[in-house]
């Protein structure tokens, strides 16, 4: 069995079983839009200009979805203590970690895809046309949530408030993804070339680097109980 | 025994094994060796440390103190994991996704094993559990006892050499227990060694060669099975009578 191979086996397992229970998807999906909806009552879009407030709307709708997924990704673990399956088996265990990060950059990425046209026609905003910029920012500050979500989920999973610890432990340590993002969006709403804000693209490719080289190196141990 | 069964290392060889969680002691010092192809049943009340012993066992904890070595390699933290290979492991939590057929469940745990052919191997681990009708219904509509003949097929797919069993029995019927004990009696003829943890001293005496009794972390027992009065277990497993004389191994 190769690295990879386990890697996208333990994916392709995490989406199996989410195409068979839509638990997740619902759930993330209903959720985020509610975000919306409720930050679309709060604010006065007509009055208050989208560029200022919109990205931090709209990532908070990603990041607190995000969590949903992760939580729910590692209780699915959890239950009938499925985790022990994975880790007896002869695989490195950061493949594993590898397999859920990649399935919950995928659930991310579905919801964003579905959420952001929705944004678009509630909120009236546009990305300046360009849309390669915009996946590649949404893409890699994905990548860097789910990598550090995963890596604490993992370290909470076995603990009884798993729930509760997951998101006070991830969320400080998330601020520097959230700040780039929400910095990324709002430099390509307001249509700044890319020389502005590649600063923050570039710090969001290097958390990303950081926290999979890390977790990946620690991850057996934050599996310990 | 022959000269070849001389030089074989035993299955399990324990020295002075300890798992702490701050001042508590789940396993505290065990020594124990157990030779390829014994089948050994650890007994104990609830909290003594038998659960904790059989996943030190399984390399999914690590100890705190100690040594645990696995068919001569040091079952350490970098180097378990062409370990886990050779290793079955039963639970009363059968591992299974309720979402996944029998089959995508068991093709799932044949790949993650690098078996040959996953598909096959998964096949035939669901023919032998008798559940080939139900292969590919999800297994969250199957009964208790037929989710833990899966949970046994998954333990066993990889054809490993040691077997870790811990409270396998447990929510079974007397149908289910039945034929959960005929499975383990076909695994012991292949010659793998076993070890389980249970509270039911019955079905532990039935199936072993040799009764381990763990009371707080440290074993109060250690005696070949055949002979063993059951009635006088409770009095050996807390040390308030004399054990029979250890078997030697």
């Amino acid at each position: 069995m190769t690295y990879l191979r386990a890697v996208l086996l333990v994916a392709e397992k995490d989406l199996k079983v989410e195409l068979r229970s839509r638990e997740q998807a619902v759930t993330l999906l209903f959720f985020a839009l509610l975000v919306l909806v409720v930050f679309n009552f709060a604010f006065d879009f007509t009055v208050i200009d989208f560029v200022t407030l919109g990205p931090g709307v709209l990532w908070v709708a990603f990041i607190f979805s995000g969590v949903l997924a992760i939580s729910r990704s590692f209780q699915i673990e959890r239950e009938q203590d499925r985790i022990q399956g994975i880790l007896l088996a002869p695989i490195d265990r950061s493949a594993f970690y590898l397999g859920k990060v990649a399935a919950t950059v995928l659930f991310m990425a579905a919801v964003e895809t579905i959420l952001v046209p929705v944004a678009v026609v509630m909120f009236n905003f546009r990305f300046n046309g360009q849309t390669a910029l915009v996946v590649l920012a949404f893409i890699l500050n994905t990548i860097g949530f789910a990598a550090v979500g995963t890596l604490f989920a993992a370290m909470t999973t076995s603990t009884r408030r798993a729930e509760l610890l997951l998101p006070l432990l991830l969320f400080p340590a998330a601020v520097p993804v959230a700040l780039a993002a929400v910095k990324t969006t709002t430099h390509l709403l307001a249509g700044h070339p890319f020389a502005a804000y590649s600063h923050w693209v570039l710090m969001s490719a290097a958390y990303d680097v950081i926290f999979l080289a890390a977790a990946v190196l620690l991850f057996d141990e934050a599996l310990e109980e | 025994m022959s000269a070849a069964g001389r030089d074989t290392p035993p299955a399990i060889e324990a020295r002075g094994l300890s798992k702490r969680y701050g001042p508590l002691a789940a396993i505290d010092g065990i020594d124990l060796t157990v030779p390829v192809g014994q089948w050994v049943v650890v007994l104990g009340h609830n909290g003594a440390g038998k659960s904790t012993l059989l996943r030190m066992l399984a390399t999914l904890l690590h100890p705190t103190g100690g040594n645990l070595r696995l068919f001569g390699a040091e079952a350490g933290r970098s180097d378990a994991a062409p370990l886990r290979r050779r290793i079955g492991f039963l639970s009363h939590q059968t591992f299974l996704y309720g979402h996944l057929t029998a089959r995508e469940n068991l093709e799932f745990y044949a790949r993650l094993y690098g078996l040959a052919d996953p598909e096959g191997a998964a096949l035939e681990a669901i023919g032998a559990a008798r559940l080939s009708h139900r292969q590919d219904d999800r297994v969250a509509t199957y009964s208790r006892g037929m989710q833990q003949r899966l949970a046994i097929a998954r333990a066993l797919l990889h054809r490993p050499d040691l077997i870790l069993l811990d409270e396998p029995f447990t929510g079974l019927d007397r149908e289910s227990s039945s034929r959960l004990e005929d499975r383990l009696r076909q695994a012991r003829g292949t010659g793998c060694t076993c070890v389980m943890a249970t509270h039911d001293q019955g079905q532990g005496l039935r199936a072993a060669d040799r009764v381990l009794g763990l009371s707080d972390g440290r074993l109060t027992l250690d005696a070949p099975s055949r002979g063993l009065d059951p009635s006088r277990l409770d009095d050996l497993l807390h040390g308030s009578s004399p054990a029979p004389p250890p078997r030697a191994s």
